[in-house]
C-alpha cells in the first residue's frame, strides 16, 4: 500500500526532524549527555539495547512491508490461498535468534548492574545523606559536619556515596546527566553512588509522584573543583560553629529580627534553628529560589508573600508579611553566604 | 419433555436490560458502560495534554492535575479496557466454542453490575470532595490519610467492588471454556481468541486476589487507623508496591492477551489463511501468561531491592520477548501468501503489528535494570506503556469491534468512516506518544503537572498535545459511526467477512439460544472446514429439541446496589448505612440460595432456524 509506505517515511523523517530540532536535550538535564561514569555506563546500555531493537524492528518492517504489498488481494483473484499449518524450522529460528540477542544484552546487564550497586566507604567516596521532604531536599555531609538543602554541592571527579531516605512520602532522587535514580522510601535507607566528571550546574529531579508540587521538587547540583569544594565546606563548617553574624545594614538587621522570631522554628541558619524546612545557611549562594525560580530579590519576595502560590501544598505557612517586612527579610536572606 | 417446562418471561425495554442474564446482552452492557468510561478517561487525558501543551501553564491546578492522572489511569485500566475486553469475550467466546451461554449466566450478570456500580462509586468522587490523587498505583505513604484526601477512599472501595465483578467474571469464563465446548472442540482446536480469553481468565483468577488483599489492607489503614503501610508505626511502604505489582504486572497481560487473540482472528480471516503456527501461538500465549507472574518487580527496580533481585527480575522480563516475538512473526507469516483485504478491522490489526512491536522493543530496553534507572518514572515509560496499551490493546479492541460488530448488533459499521477513524487515531497516536520517548530521555519525569522553560522540553510536549487531538477526532468518528450504523436499516449477513470460526455459522445477531442445534466440530477453523467441504452450515451434533434457558433476574443488580450503598457507609463512617447496604446484598444472596428457579424452555416449534436433522 502506497499510503503505508508514505506514512512510515513521513513518520521517520518527522522523528529525525524532531530530534534534530531539539538536539538531545539540555546538557545539564539530559540522560543522552552523560557527565559522569554512571550515566555513561547507563548510556552505553541504552545505545546497545536500542541498536539491537532497531535492528529487530527493521527486519519486522521489511517483512511487513513486503507482505502487505505482495499479498494484498487483487481484483478478480480467484481461489483460496494455500492453507499453511506452520513451519517448524522457521518457528525455531525466530525462537532461537531472540534468545541469542537477549544473551548479548544480558551479559553487560549483569556486570553493569553489580557495578552500579557497589557501596563505597568514606575512604573512597564522599558520603552524603539525602532526605527528601514534600517538596524539598536535605543534604547532609556527615564526615564534613556540614548540612545544606536544595543545592547539592559536589567535588568534580570524585565518587559520591549517597544514602537516601524520606521524611514523609516516597520520592525519587534523580540527576539525569549524572546517572539513574533511586527511590527515597520513608523508614528505609537506599544507597547509590554517582560521580560528576565536569564542573557546572546540573539539574536534579524528583521522579516519584509525591503530592501536589511533585513537578516543582527540583534541585540543583553544583559541581566544583576540589579546592573550591574544600573552601565551601570549610566556610559552611565555620559558620555552623559560630554565632550567626550580625546583619550589616539596618534593613537586614530588621529582617534578622523577623527571621529569628518567625522562621527559626523551622529553618536552620548557621547551626541554629529547626529542621522542619530547608537549611538556609548558604541561602544567598543558591542557584534557584525554592528549587525552581531564578534567584532574584523579586522572586524571594514572591515566595515569602505567598508560598502556596509558588509551590502548592508545601508546608510553609503564609506569614502575612507587609511589603516593608518582606523587603527586610529579603535583605537579610541576601546576607546568608559562605562564598 | 421436562418436569419444569415453562414459558419464556416476557420482558422488554429497560427492565429487560436490568434483569438479563443473556451473555450477548451482557456483552452490550459491558460495551456501553466501558465505552462511556473510555470517553471519560479520554477526556481526562485531553485535559492532561492541554495542561502540558506549554511550559509553566496553569490551566488546571497542581491538585486537579494529580486527580486527572490518577483517574485517567484507573478509569482506563479498570473501567474502560477491562470491561470492553469482557464485552468482546461475552459476545464471542460462547459462540466460538459452540455453547448456548456461559456456564453461570447469573454470575455473569452479577459481574457486570458489580463492575458498573464500583465504577460509578469511584467516579462520584469528582462531585463529593475531590477525586483520588495518589496516582493509579496509589503508592503509600502518599495514599495514606496524612498525605492525601478523601478521594483515595473512593479508589479503595470502588476498586474492591469492581474487582469482585472482574474476578467472578474470569472464573465464569474459565468454567465455560473448560466445560461448555461443543463436541469435537478440543483445546487444540479452540480459536485463538478463545485461547487468549482462557489464559486471561486464569491470570484474573490469580492476580485479582493480590490487589484485593492490598486494597483491604489500605482500607484498614485509611478507615480504621491500621498501620500496615505507616513506617512511623512499624509499617512498610514497599509491601504495598509488591502487592500492587503482583497484581499489576499480570494485569498488563490480562489486557494484552485478548488483543493478541483478536489480531490472530482478524489477520487470519482477512488474509484468508489459517493461523500460521497455531500450536506455537497457543504455547506462546500460555508462556506469556506464566511469565507474567514472574516479573512484577521490574516495576520496582529503583525501589532498592538490590543488584541480585533486580538482575534476576530483569532477565526474566527479557525472556517474555521470545514468545511475543514468536507471535509477531507468526502473524506476518499468516499474511504471507494470503489474499489480504484491508477492511477497517484489518487496518487496525495491521496497524497493531509495528506499533506493538515498538512497545515490545522499549519493553526489552526497560528490562535492563541499570538502564531502567534512567528510564524509570520518566516519560520514556509513559511512551512505552501507551505503545503497549493503546497501540496494542486499544488497536486490538477497535479491530475486534469492527470485526464482530455485525455479529453483536446485526448492523455493519460504515467502512469509510471506519477508515477515517483508523487513520486519524493512528497518526494522532504516534504523534502523541513517539516524542515522549525522547522527552523521557531528556530528563522529563512522569506525572508532572508542569515543566519549566529552558529545559528543551517545550517542542516535544507541544507535538504530543497536537497528537492527542488526532486521537480525539478518531474516537469521535467511531462514536459517529456507531450512531450511523444504529440508524441504518440494512441488516448484516450471518457471515460478512467469509469467517472461519463458529460464530459466523449462525445469524447476526444470534438468536437467544445461539445454536439451534449444538454443532459438531471437525477441526481447527470449524466453519471454514465445512465451507471448503461445500456444506451450507455446521453439521449438528444433536437432534432438534426444546432448549433450556436460564431465567432473567433482578437480583444481581440489587446485590451490587447493596455493596454500592455499603461503600458510602464505610467512607463516611456511617455504620447504619453500611448495615442497610450489606443487608440488601445478603438478602439477595439468601433469596438466590433458597428460591427454586428452574428456568424455562424454548419449544422446538419456536426455534426460528430449524436447522438440519441430525
Amino acid at each position: 500500500m502506497k499510503g503505508w509506505q508514505q506514512f512510515w517515511r513521513q513518520l521517520s523523517l518527522f522523528g529525525l526532524l524532531a530530534l534534530a530540532l531539539t538536539g538531545c536535550g539540555k546538557d545539564e538535564l539530559s540522560t543522552l549527555k552523560p557527565s559522569g561514569p554512571v550515566a555513561a555506563m547507563q548510556f552505553d546500555l541504552m545505545k546497545l539495547s536500542s541498536a539491537i531493537m532497531i535492528g529487530v524492528f527493521i527486519v519486522v518492517m521489511l517483512i511487513f512491508t513486503y507482505v502487505l504489498i505482495r499479498y494484498r488481494k487483487r481484483p478478480g483473484q480467484q481461489g483460496i490461498p494455500k492453507q499453511v499449518e506452520g513451519n517448524h524450522a522457521l518457528e525455531i529460528l525466530w525462537t532461537v535468534i531472540p534468545f541469542l540477542l537477549l544473551i548479548v544484552m544480558a551479559v553487560p546487564t549483569v556486570t553493569t548492574g553489580f557495578e552500579l550497586h557497589k557501596e563505597y566507604p568514606k575512604e573512597e567516596a564522599l558520603q552524603v545523606n539525602v532526605t527528601a521532604h514534600q517538596f524539598w531536599w536535605e543534604f547532609d555531609y556527615p564526615d564534613l559536619g556540614v548540612a545544606t538543602s536544595q543545592d547539592l554541592v559536589l567535588p568534580v571527579g570524585k565518587k559520591v556515596q549517597f544514602t537516601v531516605t524520606s521524611a514523609d512520602v516516597m520520592h525519587a532522587f534523580w540527576i539525569p546527566a549524572l546517572g539513574g535514580k533511586i527511590d527515597t522510601n520513608p523508614g528505609q535507607e537506599n544507597k547509590i553512588w554517582l560521580q560528576a566528571d565536569k564542573t557546572g550546574i546540573f539539574y536534579g529531579k524528583c521522579a516519584e509522584l509525591c503530592g501536589a508540587s511533585h513537578a516543582l521538587m527540583d534541585f540543583k547540583v553544583e559541581v566544583m573543583d576540589q579546592a573550591a569544594f574544600d573552601k565551601w565546606s570549610n566556610g559552611m563548617k565555620g559558620i555552623q560553629s559560630a554565632e550567626p553574624a550580625t546583619a550589616t545594614s539596618a534593613s537586614a538587621a530588621q529582617g534578622q529580627e523577623i527571621f529569628n522570631k518567625s522562621c527559626l522554628g523551622c529553618h536552620a541558619v548557621a547551626g541554629k534553628g529547626g529542621k522542619m524546612g530547608p537549611n538556609l545557611t548558604n541561602f544567598a549562594d543558591r542557584e534557584r529560589v525554592a528549587g525552581i525560580l531564578a534567584h532574584t530579590p523579586e522572586n524571594v519576595a514572591e515566595w515569602l508573600k505567598d508560598p502556596q502560590k509558588v509551590k502548592p501544598g508545601n508546608n510553609m505557612p503564609n506569614l502575612n508579611l507587609d511589603d516593608a517586612q518582606t523587603k527586610a527579610l529579603v535583605d537579610y536572606l541576601d546576607t546568608l553566604s559562605v562564598k | 419433555m421436562s418436569a419444569h417446562a415453562s414459558h419464556a418471561p416476557n420482558r422488554s425495554g429497560l427492565w429487560d436490560w436490568l434483569t438479563t442474564v443473556d451473555h450477548k446482552k451482557i456483552a452490550i452492557l459491558y460495551l456501553i458502560a466501558g465505552g462511556i468510561f473510555f470517553l471519560a478517561g479520554g477526556f481526562e487525558a485531553l485535559l492532561i495534554r492541554l495542561q502540558l501543551m506549554y511550559p509553566e501553564s496553569s490551566m488546571v491546578g497542581a491538585k486537579t492535575f494529580n486527580e486527572l492522572i490518577t483517574m485517567h489511569g484507573t478509569t482506563m485500566i479498570f473501567l474502560a479496557a477491562m470491561p470492553i475486553i469482557f464485552a468482546l469475550m461475552n459476545a464471542v467466546v460462547p459462540l466460538q466454542i459452540g455453547a448456548r451461554d456461559v456456564a453461570f449466566p447469573f454470575v455473569n450478570s452479577l459481574g457486570f453490575w458489580l463492575f458498573f456500580f464500583g465504577g460509578v462509586l469511584l467516579n462520584t468522587s469528582w462531585f463529593l470532595g475531590g477525586a483520588p490523587d495518589a496516582g493509579w498505583t496509589s503508592y503509600t505513604t502518599l495514599a495514606l490519610n496524612q498525605f492525601s484526601g478523601h478521594g483515595v477512599d473512593f479508589y479503595v472501595l470502588g476498586l474492591q467492588i469492581a474487582g469482585i465483578g472482574t474476578l467472578i467474571g474470569g472464573i465464569n469464563f474459565l468454567v465455560t471454556i473448560i466445560n461448555m465446548r461443543a463436541p469435537g472442540m478440543t483445546f487444540m482446536r479452540m480459536p485463538m481468541f478463545t485461547w487468549s480469553a482462557f489464559v486471561t481468565s486464569g491470570l484474573i483468577l490469580f492476580a485479582f486476589p493480590a490487589i484485593t488483599v492490598g486494597l483491604v489492607l489500605l482500607m484498614f489503614d485509611r478507615l480504621f487507623g491500621g498501620n500496615f503501610f505507616n513506617p512511623d508505626a512499624g509499617g512498610n511502604v514497599v509491601i504495598w508496591e509488591h502487592l500492587f505489582w503482583i497484581f499489576g504486572h499480570p494485569e498488563v497481560y490480562i489486557l494484552i492477551l485478548p488483543a493478541f487473540g483478536v489480531i490472530s482472528e482478524v489477520v487470519s480471516t482477512f488474509a484468508r489463511k489459517r493461523l500460521f503456527g497455531y500450536s506455537s501461538m497457543v504455547f506462546a500465549t500460555a508462556l506469556i501468561g506464566f511469565l507474567g507472574f514472574m516479573v512484577w518487580a521490574h516495576h520496582m527496580f529503583t525501589t532498592g531491592l538490590g543488584a541480585i533481585a533486580n538482575t534476576l527480575f530483569g532477565l526474566a522480563t527479557m525472556l517474555i520477548a521470545v514468545p511475543t516475538g514468536i507471535k509477531i512473526f507468526n502473524w506476518l507469516l499468516t499474511m504471507w501468501g494470503g489474499q489480504i483485504r484491508f477492511t477497517t478491522a484489518n487496518l487496525w490489526a495491521v496497524g497493531f503489528i509495528p506499533t506493538f512491536t515498538i512497545g515490545g522493543m522499549t519493553g526489552v530496553m526497560l528490562a535492563i535494570p541499570p538502564a531502567d534507572y534512567q528510564y524509570h518514572d520518566s516519560y520514556f515509560v509513559v511512551a512505552h506503556f501507551h505503545y503497549v496499551i493503546v497501540g496494542g490493546l486499544v488497536f486490538g479492541l477497535f479491530s475486534g469491534l469492527y470485526y464482530w460488530w455485525p455479529k453483536m448488533f446485526g448492523k455493519m459499521l460504515n467502512e469509510t468512516l471506519g477508515k477515517w477513524n483508523f487513520w486519524t487515531f493512528f497518526i494522532g497516536f504516534h504523534l502523541t506518544f513517539f516524542p515522549q520517548h525522547f522527552l523521557g530521555l531528556m530528563g522529563m519525569p512522569r506525572r508532572v503537572f508542569t515543566y519549566l522553560k529552558d529545559q528543551n522540553l517545550d517542542m516535544g510536549n507541544m507535538i504530543s498535545t497536537i497528537g492527542a487531538f488526532g486521537m480525539t477526532i478518531g474516537t469521535i468518528l467511531f462514536v459517529v459511526n456507531v450512531f450511523v450504523a444504529a440508524s441504518s436499516s440494512k441488516r448484516a449477513p450471518a457471515d460478512p467477512w467469509d469467517g472461519r470460526t463458529l460464530e459466523w455459522s449462525i445469524p447476526s445477531p444470534p438468536p437467544e439460544y445461539n445454536f439451534a442445534q449444538t454443532p459438531l466440530v471437525r477441526g481447527l477453523d470449524a466453519f471454514w472446514i465445512e465451507k471448503v467441504a461445500g456444506n451450507k452450515g455446521m453439521t449438528p451434533a444433536e437432534p432438534l429439541g426444546d432448549i433450556h434457558m436460564p431465567s432473567p433476574s433482578f437480583l444481581p443488580f440489587l446485590m451490587s446496589l447493596g455493596l454500592f450503598i455499603a461503600g458510602y457507609g464505610f467512607m463516611y463512617h456511617n455504620y447504619v448505612v453500611v448495615v442497610i447496604g450489606m443487608l440488601v446484598t445478603f438478602a439477595c444472596m439468601f433469596t438466590r440460595s433458597v428460591k427454586d428457579d428452574p428456568g424455562y424452555h424454548i419449544h422446538e416449534d419456536e426455534i426460528e432456524d430449524k436447522g438440519v436433522k441430525a
